[in-house]
């Protein structure tokens, strides 16, 4: 006789990749993720309204600036308006904002600075308030270190841009150039697709359970086999679905970039690239930088880490969810055994910014030794390298309480599904764990 | 075919059965008997191995009950039902194969009974766009379909419509003539009293009775007698009269007696009054509520 679990993984992988909803979703997801990576960059290179603002420049402060693409800036004569005038003339015409650069007593930048209005037909954008205000601080700076005697162009060469270039101390001399930016960024994505595929697993595996014990196929089943041969087939064959998406996901998610990249959006992609290569000069190093950067990441580690903290993760969650589908009726009375079960996996995303600004600090060891946070948190973290000690360490832990709460789990489950038209309380459970 | 020996299975505050004896001869369609919370269930549930018993044993034929007897036993639980959305060939073959059979035994049996109980055509439906009677009878189809030694039926007919239990106990009973064992499991005593050849009595864990029906009904027989007479008669000497009523045949009377009525027969017989006389068995029913009032009665020849 074969092994019932694999009938049970068979069914349980099967019957949910033939369905429609498995194909729709496994084909819109790579749709959905190649517009969130095209959509903004569409958006940003579409040309903006022009704005037109008309200045009364009392003091000369701004004249002869022309404004740049979205803001043109147009001046009105200051010995034939005042500002009533110029109000008027907003009203009627076709402008779409009016600043007035007051020029008071004597010239003087301070009270120059506290008076200048910005009037618009609609509320004025932060976006202009933010040009605005920065074009003005500059021809104020410049105001006032002319009146005190300074040339602006000293000034201009003494500012200085420093550039750390930071670096991980290697083994054997070779150091690594370190490349926080991009590890964020990986931290953070990863972590987060971990997360949400735990949960979205782990979600399918509570229902599985419960569609079992509401169409009260279970009982039957389960005189076939033990019901933790039931709960881990379960477990393993939605854990191959979600294997099977995944592949899919990459796969097709590559394809549909390169297809866009290449055949709709030549022109588009040709820009970005031309503006990498021979652009001006410090989007150059930027790119060589980014190039860089990425060489330093280790890869390896974080696939192989993404893939055993996504099982890790999921086997425990799911064994959890399992087990409280299995203790209610309808999906209705799961929120309230759901949510104690979620606070772990919400607490580390809340803390994910804190653990990627400091993946060395307490507050990230411990998050990525807790096995229920540790998934998530470890994820942030690997990028940026972390002590193999500690990553086994964190994994043993996962792999222990894995074993640890499937043995609860399934004490739970295997009352839970056979108990009907019960309202169950968390006391009911733990007596459960003793049957 | 089973036998239990002091099985005890206790549940947080309650003792779900209470060192349970009882003997499930090969062959016997068994009736498992008793109010609702009786403890049949659990004991249905240790034969099925789905729980185990805290303390005593079960053996299956000679031997202790082994994981692989599963495959030996085809369980129509109370509560049952078939997935929803899968299509009824998929699931019998499933459910079939979970039980040891291979993809092609499973096919070949599944036909058959197909054909039998003229479900051809449903091959390829979802079980949710069967009715209820249907899917009742492919319910029925996967307790059979891996030919077990024993069946065991809990509730079988409630939810059953009349069409599909005259068919379904006709078909266990064909099952029983070819050899297999059947057990039902019900709190309805009368529904059972027509089919089952052995039954057993269980209330709050602990059998009260159990044996060959008509030897218990013969051993519970408390001296009732019924009378068919021509004419209404209203003197019965010193016997307590439970009922009187007309009837096709003319009178009938039903009259607790103090020791065999032999003058009554003879002097109504004299008379020419006399259409019927028999002796009336008790039923499971009147067996039940009579032990649960005064205990179990004991046999004359222990």
């Amino acid at each position: 006789m074969s092994n019932p679990i694999f009938l049970i993984i068979q069914r349980e992988f099967l019957s949910r990749v033939r369905k429609k909803t498995f194909i729709l979703v496994t084909l819109i997801g790579p749709l959905a993720f190649a517009a969130l990576m095209i959509v903004p960059g569409l958006l940003a290179s579409m040309p903006e309204d022009n704005k037109r603002i008309v200045v009364l420049d009392e003091p000369s402060l701004l004249l002869p600036h022309e404004g740049k693409e979205q803001y043109t800036l147009e001046y009105l004569d200051p010995r034939e308006n005042d500002l009533e005038l110029a109000k008027d003339l907003l009203r009627d015409s076709e402008y779409d904002a009016l600043l007035y650069i007051p020029s008071g007593e004597n010239w003087d930048p301070d009270f120059i600075k506290n008076n200048i209005l910005l009037f618009g037909k609609e509320d004025p954008s932060m976006e202009l308030q933010g040009y605005l205000d920065y074009l003005l601080e500059e021809q104020i700076n410049q105001a006032k270190l002319l009146k005190n005697g300074v040339d602006p162009e000293i000034v201009a060469q003494i500012k200085t841009n420093v550039n750390i270039k930071s670096f991980t101390l290697g083994e054997e001399g070779n150091d690594e150039q370190s490349a926080v930016p991009i590890k964020m960024a990986l931290g953070y994505i990863t972590g987060m697709l971990i997360y949400f595929f735990i949960f979205f697993y782990s979600v399918q595996v509570m229902r599985g359970v419960m569609e079992e014990k509401s169409s009260r196929i279970v009982e039957v089943i389960i005189s076939s086999v033990r019901p933790y041969q039931l709960m881990m087939g379960k477990i393993l064959g939605i854990g191959l679905v979600g294997v099977l998406q995944f592949i899919i996901w990459i796969g097709l998610s590559g394809v549909l970039y390169t297809v866009i990249s290449t055949l709709i959006f030549p022109e588009l992609f040709a820009e970005q690239a031309a503006a990498g290569i021979a652009g001006n000069p410090a989007a150059d190093t930027v790119g060589l930088e980014i190039m860089d950067m990425l060489r330093s990441v280790n890869f390896t580690t974080i696939i192989m880490g993404f893939a055993f903290y996504f099982f890790g993760g999921y086997f425990l969650y799911s064994a959890l969810f399992a087990a409280v589908g299995s203790a209610v009726d309808q999906e209705a009375d799961s929120q309230q055994f759901m949510l104690p079960v979620t606070i772990p996996m919400i607490l580390a995303i809340i803390t994910a910014m804190n653990v990627i600004q400091e993946p060395n600090g307490s507050l990230a060891f411990w998050m990525s030794m807790i096995p229920l946070t540790s998934p998530i948190t470890m994820m942030i973290r690997l990028p940026f390298g972390i002590p193999l000690w500690e990553v086994f360490l964190s994994g043993a832990i996962l792999v222990a309480t894995f074993f640890i709460v499937v043995g609860l789990a399934g004490k739970i489950y295997r009352v839970g599904i056979l108990m009907y038209g019960k309202k169950v309380t968390w006391k009911e459970l733990f007596k459960w764990l003793k049957y | 075919m089973i036998t239990a020996k002091k099985v005890t299975k206790e549940y947080s505050a309650k003792r779900a059965l209470d060192a349970v004896d009882l003997c499930i001869p090969k062959g016997s369609i068994y009736g498992l008997l008793g109010p609702n919370g009786a403890g049949k269930t659990s004991f249905i549930r240790i034969m099925n191995q789905i729980t185990a018993p805290d303390d005593g044993a079960v053996y299956f034929g000679a031997e202790l009950l082994r994981p692989s007897d599963i495959a030996r036993i085809g369980y129509l639980p109370e509560e049952r039902g078939l997935y929803k959305k899968m299509k009824v060939g998929e699931q019998v073959l499933y459910l079939a194969r979970l039980k040891g059979l291979t993809t092609s035994e499973a096919k070949s049996k599944a036909k058959e009974w197909f054909e039998r109980l003229e479900m051809t055509g449903w091959w390829d439906k979802k079980v949710e766009d069967l009715s209820k009677g249907m899917a009742q009878k492919v319910q029925f189809v996967t307790t059979v379909l891996h030919e077990p030694e024993l069946l065991i039926f809990d509730e079988p007919f409630t939810g059953f419509d009349p069409i599909n239990t005259n068919l379904i106990k006709n078909e266990i009973k064909r099952l029983n003539e070819n050899g297999a064992t059947v057990i039902f499991s019900t709190h309805r005593m009368e529904s059972v009293e027509e089919i089952c050849d052995h039954i057993g009595l269980i209330d709050n864990g602990k059998v009260m009775i159990e044996g060959n029906l008509l030897e218990i009904r013969k051993h519970y027989k408390d001296g009732t007698f019924a009378f068919t007479t021509r004419t209404s008669i209203t003197d019965w000497g010193e016997h307590e009269v439970l009922s009187q009523k007309e009837d096709p045949m003319g009178y009938r009377t039903i009259l607790k007696a103090v020791a065999f009525p032999k003058d009554l027969v003879i002097s109504l017989s004299q008379k020419e009054a006399l259409v019927a006389f028999e002796e009336v068995l008790p039923t499971v029913n009147d067996i039940f509520i009579e032990i649960v009032k005064n205990g179990p009665k004991p046999w004359n020849h222990e």
